[in-house]
């Protein structure tokens, strides 16, 4: 699973970023989770609310932290 | 299982609503019989002034960034960015586009790190660039803290007068800097993007089916998550103003800051660019430099220039802006601030 977490480096997408790691650790599966600063890259997702949560492509969430709960519902 | 857990956030809401209400009602009785009671300071005393005033304002603000911000972010699911772009591409509104960008701006709870790629999904979009300024003007101008400190220390007329002027700011700002064609001045990838917008590029726009108490939770964790990031500079911000307010004597600036040194508002305003971080602390210490004889418009205008204009902003910027643009940007704002300045002190 390609999972991406998109944002500028905020708080806010940090800790999206961390919580991110938290649920796939839990879940205990396979997943490749890369952090997307760069603004160019960002774009193409068309997000216009960072940070946002990309799996295997697609976004799934955008401009919020979502709880780990969330997070493994989704994965 | 889910549904109780749901249920359990609901009444949580239901009963910690009314507490806070019934708290903030009865905060300065609860507060004055702390500090001359339990704490045996005397009312006259100094200490007395600077505990009373700190621990009042403290809970005060506390509340109220917490429940504004839990509003905002209300506002903002169900009137998600991508609704606004969608709007703004689709319809014609004669000139209206400038104050639902600002009026957007206003609602949305600000971050500076979500300015950049909002910027892009407007250009994206083919929104003219004037628009595009609106929201990026008024957006950091009102927003949920300076609200809530604003109501808080100055009461709601300050407020309104603030809030109408930041939006007004956003409109005026908005449409000039559209007017001056500055399109040339912007990053070169930007610009690339603009020659290829198209509002087809950004119709396929999809709402979170997401229920009321589903988004809720969410929602109230953003307002504490709000507050407990600004809550080390209001306590700091709140206990210099408390220390001033006890121990500075009345009409001590009014010397230095008043209404005839016509240099005062461009000195205030150009003081207040580089203060930026401790913009939810300079608000409790501008309330007692407005209590200690400094004129309101004065004030007002310095927290303007305090909130609105910001160094870490000019330099995110620049990843999609000529510095040329970022300085027509800041230069025309500053002007405005201080305009607005004058005419406060005039009509206040």
């Amino acid at each position: 699973m390609d999972i991406k977490v998109l944002g500028t480096g905020c708080a806010k997408c940090k800790s999206l970023e961390e919580i991110t790691r938290k649920a796939v650790e839990e879940k205990g599966i396979d997943a490749n989770v890369e952090k997307v600063e760069d603004l160019i890259q960002i774009m193409t997702y068309g997000v216009m609310t960072t940070p946002a949560l990309v799996i295997d492509g697609k976004v799934a969430v955008k401009g919020r932290v979502p709880s780990v709960e969330e997070i493994k519902d989704l994965l | 299982m889910r549904l109780q857990k749901r249920l359990s956030i609901s009444t949580q809401i239901a009963l910690a609503l009314p507490a806070i209400i019934v708290l903030f009602y009865y905060l300065q009785p609860l507060v004055d019989y702390m500090t001359y009671e339990l704490f045996t300071l005397k009312a006259d005393s100094h200490w007395g002034q600077v505990i009373n005033f700190f621990f009042y304002d403290s809970i005060k603000i506390i509340i109220l960034v917490f429940l504004i911000s839990s509003l905002m972010g209300l506002v903002n699911t169900y009137f998600p960015v991508e609704r606004l772009r969608n709007y703004l591409t689709t319809k014609k509104l004669y000139g209206l586009q400038y104050l639902f960008a600002s009026l957007f701006g206003a609602v949305t709870p600000f971050c500076s790190c979500s300015s950049i790629p909002l910027f892009i999904g407007f250009v994206q979009g083919g929104i003219p660039l004037g628009v595009t300024f609106a929201y990026l003007i008024t957006s950091p101008l009102v927003n949920e803290v300076a609200v809530a400190m604003f109501l808080g220390f100055f009461g709601w007329k300050t407020t309104l007068i603030y809030a109408t002027s930041g939006i007004f700011l956003g409109v005026i700002g908005g449409f000039l800097l559209g007017k001056l064609k500055l399109d040339r001045y912007l990053a070169d990838w930007v610009q690339q993007i603009q020659r290829n917008a198209n509002p087809a590029n950004v119709a396929d726009f999809e709402s979170e089916n997401l229920s009321f108490t589903e988004r809720l939770p969410a929602i109230i964790a953003d307002g504490w998550g709000i507050v407990r990031k600004v809550l080390p500079y209001i306590i700091l911000g709140i206990g210099i103003g408390a220390l001033m307010h006890g121990f500075v004597p009345e009409n001590f600036f009014s010397e230095y800051l008043s209404e005839d040194k016509w240099y005062a508002i461009p000195l205030a305003v150009i003081m207040a660019v580089p203060l930026y971080a401790s913009a939810s602390g300079i608000v409790p210490i501008i309330q007692v430099f407005v209590a200690k004889g400094v004129p309101l418009g004065t004030a007002i205008a310095f927290m303007m220039a305090v909130i609105g204009l910001s160094l870490p902003e000019a330099t995110l910027l620049k990843k999609v802006m000529q510095w040329k643009l970022i300085g027509i940007f800041f230069a025309t704002i500053t002007l405005f601030i201080i305009l607005l300045g004058y005419l406060f002190n005039w009509i206040l």
